[in-house]
């Protein structure tokens, strides 16, 4: 493990700030995106059916 | 042209045209300020500059969504856009009515609200000098957020989140150069980047806001 | 063949599709080996001490914070002046990218600040400018979403970007005369005489490169649901016609 110091906890917030808000905005991203690909799919199933 | 901005400025001055009011909201935050700061002269005097700069353009953004919105309701807006005077100009002139209704009165009223914050005597001229070429560039900027959110229900409050940025380095060189004028230092650099912002706003803002102003209507 | 073949949408997505595992893999590779080698191999700063490793998501994330708008802004005019609906969708896909970098950049500043300044923010040029910046992208974003016309919202949106880049370049240049700044000069320039120290620039490199690819890897991604959404709206109103 490396040695941090006593900035230990400065060096990891700021990581962990940043891996929370990129895993937030990577997480949003992803859901949303199979979010509308399924309801696309669907859509599109159903017209497919229709007509 | 004259025709439009005669007809702004009379349905601004009469009754519920709100020209009273971003003068009411000036001075209430003026008041307001004392209050919160304290009545000590000195603190008041060194925050005066600011305080007035950002009252006047709250009080400015006040009445920022009825450059448009009153047209767009009645349909005046669309008979604008086929008149055989180009859009640009009528943008121009809904801000430069904007301006004489609410940028000059905010200019003429803030040395008697530099009284009551106790703004030092050199900052007087400075102030003036500064809001009477500063507000323009505010009216205009204005006008093109008021293009932008023309045509949406409750555009008010986005409308303020667009536009407030755009106010930042107006707001900056302008309160800049009243506070070096009160410290008696040289203000000619903030005072021409003000001009500047101003000028570059007239010429520029107007074409983007007619063009905004065509996508909303179309 | 040239680069407008891929503003068909179809072909945008045939592409993507393509690419999308690629650029994505690299991403991961690349951030990974950047910030591994920046947080354990760099030795600690004599006057820092540790608190230098941070400069491996600092500096990143501010450069595709800026660079998240300026790509936002070549995808407006490309719309206003070319109307290829990929390019305005591409923009919209990108702010709440950029807005996240600068929110990673002011609060990793925020963080390295206090202990190496003594305060969690200070009115610095820099800091300030990035605040602006975090408003230009909110304002942005709260008016696609507010227009519900995509094409009306397209327009209106890329005509705000081009002013608003404008008064975003004043703004900097607003803030640096309004007040003198705690930062260090650039951390990359060509200049040795202020450039860190090779043992951070490697890594550091390494960092940004990642933080570049995994940009371009969410935005893709978040283009193709944006297409697809357009396509779903496009059915469901040819549905409900029928």
């Amino acid at each position: 493990m490396v040695e941090l110091g006593k900035y230990a906890g400065t060096v990891l917030a700021a990581y962990g700030v940043t891996v929370l808000l990129v895993l937030g905005l990577v997480a949003l991203t992803l859901t949303k995106g199979a979010r509308v690909k399924r309801a696309l799919e669907a859509q599109e199933k159903r017209m497919s059916k229709n007509g | 042209m004259t025709a439009l901005l005669l007809r702004d400025l009379t349905l601004a001055l009469r009754a519920g045209g709100g020209f009273g009011l971003s003068l009411a909201f000036f001075l209430i935050v003026t008041i307001l300020v004392p209050f919160g700061v304290g009545p000590e002269g000195g603190t008041l005097g060194r925050i005066a500059p600011g305080i007035l700069w950002v009252g006047a353009l709250l009080a400015c953004l006040l009445s920022l969504d009825r450059i448009f919105a009153l047209d767009h309701e009645d349909g005046t807006l669309d008979l604008l856009a086929t008149a055989p005077i180009p859009l640009e100009t009528v943008t121009a002139t809904k801000a430069l009515a904007h301006w004489l209704t609410t940028g000059l009165p905010l200019t003429l009223a803030a040395p008697v609200l530099g009284v009551l914050l106790n703004l030092p005597v050199p900052g007087f001229f400075w102030l003036t000098l500064s809001l009477a070429l500063g507000t323009p560039a505010l009216s205009m900027i204005g006008a093109f957020g008021a293009a932008l959110t023309v045509g949406l229900k409750r555009g008010g409050l986005l409308l303020s989140l667009l536009v407030l940025p755009l106010y930042i380095p107006t707001l900056i060189f302008g309160a800049d150069c009243v506070r070096r004028g009160v410290e008696g230092l040289p203000t000619a650099t903030p005072f021409l980047m003000l001009v500047g912002i101003t000028l570059g706003s007239i010429a520029i803002l107007p074409f983007a806001a007619a063009a905004a102003i065509r996508v909303n209507l179309r | 063949m040239s680069i407008w073949e891929y503003a068909n949408p179809k072909k945008f997505m045939q592409t993507s599709a393509w690419a999308l595992p690629w650029v994505t893999g690299l991403a991961v590779v690349t951030l990974v080996a950047g910030l591994i080698w920046g947080f354990f191999f760099t030795p600690d700063d004599f006057r820092m001490g540790s608190t230098v490793k941070i400069i491996y998501i600092h500096v990143p994330a501010a450069i595709m914070a800026t660079g998240t708008w300026f790509m936002m802004l070549a995808a407006s005019l490309v719309w206003l002046i070319r109307r290829h609906h990929v390019s305005v969708l591409a923009a919209k896909a990108a702010a709440p990218i950029g807005t996240t970098m600068t929110l990673i950049g002011l609060f990793t500043g925020a963080i390295w600040g206090q202990p190496m300044w003594g305060t969690w923010w200070a009115w610095d040029p820099r800091l300030t400018a990035f605040l602006i910046l975090f408003l230009f992208y909110l304002g942005y974003i709260a008016l696609w979403e507010a227009i519900e016309d995509p094409d009306t919202a397209a327009d209106l949106t890329s005509v705000l970007c081009l002013v608003g880049s404008v008064f975003a370049v004043i703004s900097r240049y607003a803030v640096l005369f309004w007040n003198q700044g705690l930062h260090q000069g650039s951390s990359l320039s060509l200049d040795q005489e202020e450039h860190v120290a090779d043992v951070y620039a490697w890594p550091l490199w390494v960092s940004i490169i990642g933080f570049g690819l995994l940009f371009v890897s969410l935005v893709l991604i978040r283009t193709r649901t944006e297409i697809r959404k357009r396509r779903l709206r496009a059915l469901e109103a040819r549905e409900r016609m029928a």
